[in-house]
């Protein structure tokens, strides 16, 4: 017994330190099993993106490989699935620009404007019950959208011009601007809400009124997070499908007129993925070449947003 | 007293006088009856413990406390020579900022050129030749000793200065648009040493032109750049004078336990 009892004392220590020991290794083993778990989240969003931009590409190759890029670019005639077939992407992107011309030139200021007004004129309620309505404007269907450009706007804006066909640009851009108003105000607003009120006192101990105040001090120093928002509103633009469907109507046209009926790249993707086109057709191919289109196009905005963004970045 | 007399050689001419002054946020009671006298191109210091009131008070001169919901002043700021009350709810705030001139406590530079910075009040007062603004620009910007630091420069963001160069712009702002009084709100205490004593040196300079209130928490600051002091305790002037006699001799005890850094 006399053996053992030293030897229990000097195991007693490095057991209790084995204990400790067993436990940081649990810890770790947990946090790391943790990080793994948050790895992988992240990698999803970053498989779906690369996972996309394959698809579109591979079946993108396989129609350059029928239809010689230089036509897909320059083509004036958009008519995949005649026996006469051409593919000019201009004749659905001048739908999309014009589309997006008309909502960007209501969405922008209207939105810039109501951003100012809640920001720095608004009184405390006022703002509290407006900018959940603004933003419900956000979260309506698009389909009620584009009916209601069909049914309302189009009707309402043939008795100032008789001669607007049923299907038009304008009437669908306008609906659209009204829909992206929340995201550019509501994007503008929190820049503006951000720049610090020394700054809002500087100006006013110079004598400034609150029009200059938020004019010459307030917008300059939260243009990057104004320009972001005007961003967002072309990418959400360009990217609308369902108000431009329904409004707009399905008819490929190469025009920059607002008056007149025209697809969009989004409204021909659309249009064919609901149609029974055979898998493998170069019709079917085409959506994926619009779509490499599209995508590339609000890519470009997002990088031109970022860069942007960084040249703007003001300290304060 | 020999410095004292000698300050008081010059004639001292009140360039503004306020009488009962009374400020509240909503319910709470900040500036208790105040009565002072600001004199003409002279410097008084506002000196007390953190939340006396004493940027409270500086704040009420250019209605700075109009920009927020729920203040309320009472009594008079008189101005001179027209001995008008500033703070009468028929003055204009906008009028009186346009008198009243403010450097803050954080350099504030707007998100702007150099030049535009101090162009700003001048812009907002509707000039827009050419000629008038880049003379005044100039003339700003030497009397707050920045001039040849910037000149080659005028066009860079203000944001690419140092802080107390962005405090020099600041105060170059401030005196574009020549301003009766200049007030300053611990200008200082975001600054590092040599940075402060540049704008100590300046605040001196300056009092030749403009009649200068500042507020300080540093009182070797306030004995270095005041003729005239104020201490303030718990929203009232505990004690008005010439800066000589309240840091050599106050009458108040409570001025001078706060002096010697007994209290505070």
């Amino acid at each position: 017994m006399s053996a053992v009892a030293p030897g229990a004392a000097t195991s007693m220590p490095s057991e209790a330190m084995s204990v400790r020991l067993a436990r940081r290794r649990s810890r770790i083993v947990g946090e790391r099993i943790i990080e793994a778990v948050l790895f992988v989240a992240a990698l999803v969003s970053v498989f779906t993106t690369v996972g996309i931009v394959y698809i579109l590409v591979k079946e993108s190759v396989v129609f350059f490989e029928e239809v010689p890029f230089w036509d897909f670019l320059t083509d004036t005639q958009w008519t995949p699935l005649f026996d006469d077939a051409h593919f000019g992407i201009m004749v659905l992107l001048s739908g999309t620009l014009t589309s997006s011309a008309v909502a960007l030139s209501i969405a922008i200021p209207l939105g810039t404007i109501i951003a100012i007004y809640l920001s720095e004129f608004a009184p405390f309620a006022v703002r509290e019950v407006a900018k959940p309505f603004l933003e419900l404007l956000g979260g309506v269907p698009t389909i009620i959208y584009g009916y209601f450009a069909l049914l309302f706007v189009t009707p309402l804006l043939q008795k100032i011009y008789p001669e607007l066909p049923g299907f038009n640009l304008l009437a669908a851009g306008i609906v659209m601007g009204i829909m992206i108003i929340p995201y550019v105000s509501s994007i503008s607003e929190d820049a503006m809400r951000a720049v610090p009120m020394s700054l809002r006192e500087g100006s006013y101990a110079m004598g400034a009124t609150r029009f200059q105040t938020a004019v010459k001090v307030v917008v300059p120093a939260a243009i990057s997070g104004i320009a972001s928002a005007y961003i967002l509103g072309i990418s959400r633009a360009v990217g609308e499908t369902m108000i431009l469907a329904v409004a707009a109507g399905m008819q490929p046209n190469l025009t920059f007129n607002p008056l007149e009926p025209a697809a969009t790249i989004t409204a021909y993707i659309v249009q064919v993925a609901l149609g029974d086109l055979p898998h493998g057709s170069i019709g079917y191919q085409t959506i994926f070449a619009a779509g490499l289109t599209l995508m590339l196009f609000t890519l470009a905005c997002n990088i031109g947003g970022h860069v942007l963004r960084k040249s703007f970045r003001e300290a304060y | 007293m020999v410095a004292v007399s000698a300050q008081e050689a010059a004639p001292v001419v009140a360039k503004a006088e306020v009488r009962g002054l009374n400020f509240y946020y909503s319910d709470f009671h900040a500036l208790k009856a105040i009565d002072m006298p600001v004199y003409e191109k002279k410097v008084t210091a506002l000196i007390g413990p953190s939340g006396c009131g004493k940027s409270t008070f500086l704040r009420s001169f250019n209605r700075m406390h109009d920009l927020y919901p729920g203040n309320r002043y009472e009594g008079e700021i008189r101005l001179f020579p027209d001995d008008v009350n500033v703070l009468a709810p028929g003055v204009d705030p906008i009028e009186v900022r346009m008198r009243i001139s403010m450097v803050f406590q954080k350099p504030n530079p707007f998100p702007k050129s150099i030049y535009e910075n101090v162009a700003y009040g001048l812009r907002v007062r509707g000039e827009s030749r050419r000629v008038t603004l880049n003379e005044k620009v100039e003339e700003a910007l030497r009397s707050a000793a920045l001039w040849e630091e910037v000149k080659e420069r005028l066009q860079e963001p203000a944001f690419n200065l140092s802080g107390g160069q962005q405090q020099r712009l600041c105060i170059a702002r401030a005196l574009a648009t020549d301003p009766e009084i200049l007030l300053f709100d611990e200008p200082t205490s975001a600054l590092d040493p040599i940075a402060t004593a540049s704008i100590e040196e300046l605040i001196h300079d300056l009092k030749n032109k403009v009649t200068i209130v500042i507020v300080t928490h540093n009182m070797q600051q306030a004995a270095r750049v005041s003729d005239y002091t104020a201490y303030m305790y718990l929203g009232e002037l505990i004690e008005f004078g010439v800066t000589d006699e309240i840091f050599i001799k106050p009458k108040k005890k409570e001025t001078e336990d706060y002096i010697t850094g007994r209290f505070g």
